[in-house]
């Protein structure tokens, strides 16, 4: 998966990962790590990189056939600098009791990631994004939302998006949906999976949906009882899991009280998210503890937003709690609408990066047909 | 600055107002931590251009104000291999030196020892790795014979008074040899407590380490060095500084480096991220209940300095989201 996903890096060049050791050689003079790649701006030539050193995180905004040959010629490449990446990495050998044999990934990058983006994504980037991603290895890539315009622009094309990617057996495109219109829609554009999203805090959900959590709950039930006849799973999202800009404290016990009822509703699993990713471990800890006294860890995620550094750190900490589901988005994309020029959500790359490391299996779906020999 | 710093504490208002402290057992962790500030030193030492003397003693004396009670300041080693640290004595004498924080400074050899303490360093910092090859390509030297020259150091230290803190570079893999086991790092670990090193800063140098490994590494130092003579220099080259960090407090770790604004560079990985950002670091160890006697504020304003003087956006998340620059 990690070559697959580095390669995404020459286009979203956000992830620490992006910045592979180059130059050195090991005792047998081979060499341990690859230059570079010159930034590749968004009208598709290889440019300078920008000043300061740091590859900048922007998104290109069209693609061009120069740019397309480039990344083919990239591809190419990646496997024997890996080699060199793969050389320096060394694999857990301690007992890590807690942690998970596999952990399932769940990206987020084309909906969490894109959904905050001023500049407007065009479909065709959008539906290449998915199926490079598809290629990664990953089984769950969230590939749209079925919200209305109005209020999310950067997902207008969600039909033509969900039509348009690559479906590849073994893995889902699970779509966001508001309300049963969305649903519906979702449903007649091919969705075989969507998320919906409570929150664990009142003022969180009355100022983005606009209701109260109990007729939440109402909304949610109408789309679960819709979602079984139509055999469509369904999985739930609870926002502000640790800390809400609002509400300020979330108690552990409310996170609680909201999973389990999203989880007797009939949701296989729950995202719990630190949405504006104001938590640290401890209170993981603390909103793992009261959650999983009410919900099986195997139906549970965790969704970090890196806002203050704290992502990667809280998803360990989760790891040791018995969680095996990680919510993540490629290249770090998304942001927090709460804090200017914050950080986005945990990096896929970075994610996986310590998986490996931790000897950690991130699940593949199977080999697809038409990679069969 | 001034209408930032005005600025800052109501944002930060609103911050503390969203922070929870955890209440769960959390046996392991310590109840403090020492943050060991390196920012004035490793985060500046690759700065390609020169940041001016004056704005580093402003710098230090900025952090001096943040409750940090270790600064390192400086680096004596010879201009023609650091140009960023050529005005080491100017910066040494330049520095209000508060009381209860020391100001250590890195020395390569027994020249820079002298010419520290003659420019009133009272404490110095040495470096060694746990790889053969690094330590070949970065002091021309073997193990073994970088041991003979620290030897040395510890002995003038010891009869001028001076405490020495040493470093081990590369704990959890090298740029030149890979893979480095956990018994190597324990070894040159326990020979550095053994010469008269009252502290070890364990540093995965170019950032490669997982938690695993950090957990494998320190265990195997943790049966030849008493945990509280340990500290961890962890470098976000792929972000895995902070979640390492955990892993270390974890294992019973309480020194903790770290570099304002994220500061530092990898000279292995160009554009890469650099050290643990000291913000970032701050407001993980605040949210587990740790005390660690910083107010985040104050390094969040140097780091804001800082970055302003090397026209450089801040590495540290916590500032990206605090500041809206």
């Amino acid at each position: 998966m990690m070559s697959r996903l580095i390669l995404l890096i020459f286009i979203f060049p956000a992830s620490h990962l992006a910045c592979h050791v180059r130059g050195s050689r090991n005792q047998n003079g081979e060499r341990l790590g690859v230059e570079p790649a010159s930034e590749v701006t968004a009208e598709g030539r290889a440019g300078p990189r920008p000043p300061g050193g740091r590859w900048s995180r922007g998104v290109p905004l069209d693609c061009r056939g120069a740019y397309w040959a480039k990344m083919a010629a990239m591809t190419k490449a990646l496997p024997r600098r890996l080699v060199g990446l793969a050389s320096l990495r060394a694999v857990s050998t301690s007992s890590m009791d807690t942690l998970p044999k596999q952990v399932k990934i769940v990206e987020v990058g084309p909906r969490d990631g894109l959904q905050n983006e001023k500049n407007i994504v065009s479909t065709p980037v959008k539906i290449k994004l998915i199926d490079m991603l598809s290629e990664a290895g990953l089984s769950v890539i969230e590939a749209t939302s079925f919200v209305s315009p109005k209020w999310v622009p950067q997902m207008a094309d969600h039909a033509e998006v969900l039509k348009g990617i690559q479906k590849f057996p073994g893995i889902t495109y699970p779509v966001l949906i508001p309300n049963l219109k969305g649903f519906e829609a979702a449903v007649a554009a091919g969705a075989k999976e969507v998320s919906i999203f409570g929150a664990a805090s009142e003022l969180f959900t009355k100022k983005n949906i606009n209701c109260s959590i109990e007729e939440s709950f109402q909304r949610f039930d109408a789309i679960l009882k819709a979602a079984q006849s139509a055999n469509i799973s369904v999985r739930g999202y609870v926002s502000c899991v640790l800390g809400c800009p609002y509400e300020g404290k979330i108690s552990p016990a409310k996170v609680a009280e909201v999973t389990k009822k999203f989880y007797s509703m009939g949701c296989y699993e729950i995202s719990l998210g630190d949405t504006i990713g104001v938590g640290t471990p401890g209170i993981m800890k603390d909103m793992l503890s009261a959650v999983m006294q009410e919900v099986p860890p195997a139906a549970l995620a965790v969704h970090c937003h890196d806002t203050y550094g704290q992502a990667l750190a809280n998803t360990l900490m989760a790891l040791q709690m018995g969680v095996s589901v990680v919510d993540s988005s490629v290249a770090g994309l998304g942001g927090c609408p709460y804090a200017q020029g914050a950080s986005g959500n945990l990096a896929t790359e970075d994610l996986v990066y310590m998986l490996e490391g931790l000897g950690i299996h991130t699940v593949s779906p199977p080999t697809p047909w038409w990679r069969q020999p």
